[in-house]
């Protein structure tokens, strides 16, 4: 059963009801969903659509149109070498040949004991930083081929298992927000002034 | 969509240098297209939100800041904007962005459905460069791939407008498409395995600007440019949905949506969208068939079969009083073919027993006689509509649309009373579904306020709610039919009858779903009844003017024609395409009624269970083989074409009608379809003013709604007599003249553009001229009245026009017992019926019949889990009439204590019920 498991599932209720509409809940438990099963599997999906009251389809569109949904299961680490402009002219495309060489699988496959998932990515924000690659989302920067392969032996060695959670974990502590800090989520329609931290309109002469 | 509130300011803009004025709030691309400038455009649709996707309507525009480049379709005209649509830059645009979408599109247009009238070959003429730099590799995917059991996707050919998907979300609210990946790799397409199934997907191949979407039934069947094309009304539901029929070589090959502003908006269901296959079946009666001394149906010659049904009609006639002849059916006719039959079966065989209906609807008298509401009343900004009957989804689905869309968008409140959950339950403010049975005392302690305690198994909290909703509602809207063959009809009556009379200013929208149901009635084919919406006696004396006889008295519903009929009682029964056996909520009366009248005269295109059992069968045209008018449910009288022919030597309803009077001696008056309906338009009190030239006039072409209200309806000249109309009107129904869209001016970038508001304004003057014309008749009539003095003055009704007689008025019956409470082994009986099932419509659309969903009895999981059997498991179901077999479902949508069956899915739903119960229950036991 890859549907959300119980204890995920009321999770998912409580994220729910973070948000004045049902379906602004989407994303957040999709990387619920990935967090479970290592990738968002179609039961998920499904699950999801009759949580938040949307159809499958609406659930599969917005998932889809995110890199960091996978929709096949991929290895317990993901990793991702840019090879954007900034990191394609400082060697990545050296970095990921070498990748390839060392994990023996092309870009886009995963190792067959099902550990490593080698990405070819876009840029990643971290252009001062070429060429840069992540593991699972955790950056690595101004990698070296023998870097990359230290890392990847690391990673075999099980070596970086504290540092990094399987794929799909985001974040090992989970935002827990206080009953007394709980503020109801507020929608638009119902909000009646203008929210505190905005600027009052300036007066503008026509 | 209409904002009538608006209509006397206007906003000033400058199109091309020229000073234009625009309504307000209107798109900017509907402005310029009123004017006469045609933006290039794929994603927007005039019906759907503007999304601005395509970018091909980008012009040239300032609003205050100098020239800049804007999507017109995103932009609501305001005051001083100007506006270029021929500048350099805007053409420079435009054919870049055509260039941009044909870079992955494929095409391959001599084989693509679409070629010869795709919005993106044509602007691509129109508006593209000619030429493309784009010389790489174009994206590929898997040709069509089938995403629904009508509809295929070739995503190589999508543009990605979002008009489908927008569609299937904002209008159908079936989401089940939706763009799916990004940037190159987007493409349309469904979750896996979860087709888009929706009643509506048709309407995504109609609106999808390329080839992309094609449905199964229309498929490299034709080019477009080897298609004629006429305008008609879909005859399928009473929604009566107008329509564009394609033909070629004496076929029918396509129906598509024409939009229709006070009814479907452009839109079709896809029953109603590709039912159109059934016309062609090759099981269609093409010969009359006769009952041979073995006992079969044989083949026989006209002559022989007429003579066989005259002579039985002259039996019936001569051996006993009316009492011998009966007539069930014409629901499904053109309103010229149930009128001559009405004149026939009560003018000339002097019977009065005719039921259109057949006991699964509602008493003639409530339909006719309460104030009747249209469909954009109900779907007015803010209203309120309480919908008392069945699932529209499921029956009226394009009504389903209108309610729909004026809750979602609307701000319009819906309150439901069904017997279980519907289509629109999820838009409803609230919903009960009152123990059947009970239904009209749940109206009733709703009306008292009595809501202390629950009532027919409704709470008192959502009695108050209900209340609430529905006081100081205004508009209300009430949409009334029966909820379930398995409560009476009388409760349904009942609990009108309370509202009537509780809320004064509620109108009604009776939602009985056969084709041309409203049109039987207003002919007058219900006991009782003349034609006109009039009453028995209040029209004796006018029509005994008019037509050769009237019966004495009042004759017997389709109840009690069919008991008449199992005591031996009726002589000859007529079915004009009726199926008792199939649609009387009593099978065991169907079936002894068939058996124990003496010949049975079916007037039918497939030979139905119960045509099977008659002795004379007479094949007749059907739906686009007959010219003439048919009625909604609003009571709007549309155009129908012919455009095939029918089967063999199969003809027109009327041509019998008139065929069977001669034989019998007497001439009907009548020899073609104009005739019959100068005909109705000179006697019917509800028709008049309604002439064939008024029916075809261009700002008519949504219809008239009868009676016509003076001040919103165009009517074309006063009432004259019998016979003198005739002529002319032969020309005014001239097929190959479709009457043109009201917004036509609009809709077309067209040199012809300039001639037409000039014609419209024509017609309304004329329009005008005879509103005052009937208005003068209806004041010299009412001074006659006054004058003769036979009745005081006040007393003359409002609606008397010319002499004619008076239309009805609801007079509320007296109320029902209600059942006692359902034992404790037993489960209360709904019925409920799919928009795809047996009856012939479907059953014989081959694209059709495989989706319908098949029998099944649904029960709540508490219920389900006491009987103990496995999903889809078969039960035997027991009623106090009958049983049948079907499938176990488990539904949480289905209240407790109640068994929720679907009609008419192959299995005979109908053993279940008596026709005199006011609820049903019945046991399930495993077999
Ligand atoms: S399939 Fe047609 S309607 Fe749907 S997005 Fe593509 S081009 Fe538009
Ligand atoms: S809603 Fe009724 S009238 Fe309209 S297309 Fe469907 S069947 Fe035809
Ligand atoms: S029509 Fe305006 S952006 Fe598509």
């Amino acid at each position: 059963m890859s549907r959300l498991n119980d204890a995920n599932l009321s999770l998912a209720r409580e994220i729910i009801a973070r948000y004045p509409r049902p379906r602004s809940a989407m994303i957040p438990l999709l990387h619920l969903s990935q967090e479970q099963n290592g990738y968002v599997t179609e039961e998920a999906m499904a699950h999801i659509a009759e949580l938040v009251d949307v159809t499958s389809a609406e659930v599969y569109g917005t998932a889809t149109f995110y890199e960091m949904f996978k929709f096949h299961p991929v290895g317990r680490y993901v990793v991702n070498i840019c090879g954007t402009l900034s990191c394609a002219l400082l060697g990545a495309g050296e970095l990921i040949h070498r990748a390839e060489e060392t994990l023996g699988v092309r870009a886009g496959g995963t190792t067959d004991d099902g550990l490593i998932t080698l990405e070819q990515a876009e840029c990643q924000a971290a252009c001062t930083e070429a060429p840069c690659l992540q593991v699972n989302y955790r950056f690595r920067y101004r990698v070296t081929p023998d870097e990359l392969d230290q890392l990847i032996a690391d990673l075999r060695a099980g070596s970086l298992t504290d540092e990094i959670p399987p794929h799909g974990t985001l974040a090992r502590t989970r935002q827990q927000i206080p009953a007394d800090r709980w503020v109801r989520p507020v929608a638009p329609e119902e909000t009646t002034a203008a929210p505190a931290w905005m600027p009052a309109p300036e007066e503008t002469s026509s | 969509m209409t904002d009538t509130t608006s209509t006397e300011q206007h906003v000033t803009i400058t199109l091309n240098g020229k000073e234009i004025s625009a309504r307000p709030g209107e798109q900017l691309i509907d402005a310029c297209e009123r004017n006469g400038v045609y933006i290039p455009r794929f994603c927007y649709h005039p019906r759907m939100t503007p999304v601005g996707k395509c970018r091909q309507c980008i012009i040239e525009v300032d609003t205050g800041r100098g020239m800049q480049l804007q999507p017109s379709c995103m932009l609501t005209v305001s005051d001083g904007m100007a506006i270029d649509t021929e500048s350099e830059l805007t053409k420079q645009v435009q054919e870049g962005v055509l260039e941009h979408l044909l870079i992955n599109h494929p095409l391959d247009c001599p084989v693509c459905d679409k070629g010869g009238e795709c919005p993106l070959q044509d602007q691509a003429y129109s508006h593209g460069p000619g030429e493309s730099r784009f010389v790489e590799q174009k994206r590929n995917f898997e040709k069509p791939i089938p995403i629904s059991d009508l509809v295929y996707l070739d995503r190589e050919r999508c543009i990605l407008c979002d008009r489908c998907t927008r569609f299937a979300d904002e209008v159908a609210g079936d989401a089940l498409i939706h763009f799916i990946d990004r940037g190159n790799a987007t493409q349309v397409n469904t979750f896996p395995d979860e087709p888009f199934a929706s009643y509506f997907s048709g309407n995504t191949v109609q609106i999808c600007p390329v080839g992309a979407l094609t449905a199964t039934p229309y498929r490299f069947k034709a080019r477009p440019w080897d298609l004629e094309q006429s305008e008609s009304t879909c005859q399928t539901c009473s929604v009566g949905c107008r329509v564009n029929i394609d033909t070629s070589r004496n076929r029918v090959l396509r129906v598509n949506g024409v939009d229709g502003d006070p009814v479907n908006w452009g839109w079709l269901c896809d029953s109603g969208r590709f039912n159109f296959e059934q016309i062609h079946h090759d099981d269609r009666l093409g010969s009359p068939l006769l009952r041979t001394d073995g006992g079969e149906l044989a083949p026989a010659g006209w002559a022989e079969a007429l003579d066989a049904a005259t002579n039985a009609l002259r039996g019936a006639a001569d051996s006993a009083s009316s009492g011998g002849i009966a007539v069930l059916g014409g629901a499904r006719l053109t309103n010229e073919d149930a009128y001559a039959w009405a004149k026939f079966a009560k003018g000339v065989l002097g019977t009065d027993h005719v039921d259109a209906q057949l006991g699964d609807g509602l008493p003639a008298e409530l339909v006719l006689g309460l104030p009747r509401a249209t469909i954009d009343r109900a779907a007015t900004k803010g209203g309120t509509v309480l919908v008392l009957g069945p699932d529209l989804k499921e029956e009226l689905p394009v009504l389903y649309l209108r309610l729909r869309h004026a809750v979602e968008f609307d701000g319009a409140t819906l309150v439901e009373i069904t017997p279980t959950e519907t289509g629109l339950t999820r838009y409803a403010r609230s919903s009960i579904h009152p123990t059947p049975g009970h239904t009209a005392a749940v109206v009733r302690a709703i009306l008292d306020g009595d809501t202390s305690k629950a009532v027919g198994g409704v709470e008192p909290a959502d009695l108050a709610r209900v209340a609430e909703l529905l006081r100081g509602a205004d508009p209300l809207t009430v949409v009334v039919g029966r909820g379930s063959l398995a409560e009476s009809a009388a409760l349904t009556t009942d609990a009108a009858a309370v509202l009537h009379d509780a809320l004064p200013e509620a109108r009604f929208l009776p939602a009985l779903r056969r084709g041309n149901v409203f049109g039987a009635l207003d002919m007058g084919l219900a006991p009782g009844l003349l034609p006109g919406r009039v009453g028995l006696d209040e029209g004796r004396e006018w029509y005994a003017e008019q037509w050769p006889g009237v019966p004495s008295e009042t004759g017997r519903d389709a109840t009690g024609i069919l008991t008449a009929a199992a005591d031996g009682h009726v002589d000859t029964l007529v079915l004009l395409g009726a199926d008792p056996l199939a649609d009387f909520p009593d099978a065991d009366l169907a079936a002894r009624a068939l058996a124990g009248a003496r010949t049975v005269i079916a007037l039918d295109r497939f030979v139905t269970d119960s045509v099977a059992k008659a002795d004379v069968v007479l094949p007749v045209a059907g739906y686009a083989e007959c010219d003439g008018t048919t009625t909604n449910l609003e009571g709007r009288v549309t155009r129908l074409s012919k455009r095939v022919t029918p089967p063999g030597t199969a003809r027109s309803d009327w041509t019998i009608a008139v065929e069977l009077a001669d034989r019998l001696g007497t001439d009907l008056g009548f020899e073609s379809v104009a005739d019959i309906w100068a005909e109705i338009e000179a006697v019917s009190p509800a028709h008049t003013g309604i002439t064939l030239e008024v029916l075809a006039q261009a700002g008519n072409a949504d219809g008239v709604l009868a009676p016509p209200a003076e001040a919103t309806v165009t009517l074309g000249r006063a009432p004259e007599a019998i016979g003198e109309a005739a002529s002319d009107d032969a020309t005014a129904a001239d097929p190959d003249q479709p009457p043109t869209d009201p917004d036509a001016p609009a809709d077309a970038p067209s040199t012809t553009e300039a001639a037409e508001p000039a014609e419209l304004a024509a017609d309304s003057e004329a329009a005008v001229e005879v509103v005052e014309e009937v208005a003068a008749d209806v004041e010299a009539d009412a001074a006659e009245a006054d004058a003769d003095s036979d009745e005081p003055s006040e007393e003359v009704p409002a609606r008397v026009v010319a002499g004619r007689p008076a239309l009805l008025e609801f007079v509320a019956p007296e109320p029902v017992a209600e059942p006692g409470p359902v034992d404790a082994y037993a489960l209360r009986l709904v019925t409920r019926r799919k928009l795809y099932d047996n009856g012939t419509l479907t059953a014989h659309s081959p694209s059709l019949a495989p989706i319908a969903p098949g029998p099944r009895i649904a029960l709540n999981p508490v219920d389900f889990d006491k009987v103990g059997v496995a999903e889809g498991d078969e039960v035997r179901v027991t009623s106090a009439a009958g049983a049948v077999v079907l499938p176990l479902a488990r539904d949480a949508a289905t209240p407790r204590g109640r068994a929720v069956v679907t009609t008419n899915q192959g299995v005979r739903i109908t053993e279940l019920l008596a026709v005199d119960a006011a609820a049903v229950d019945v046991r399930i036991e495993v077999p």
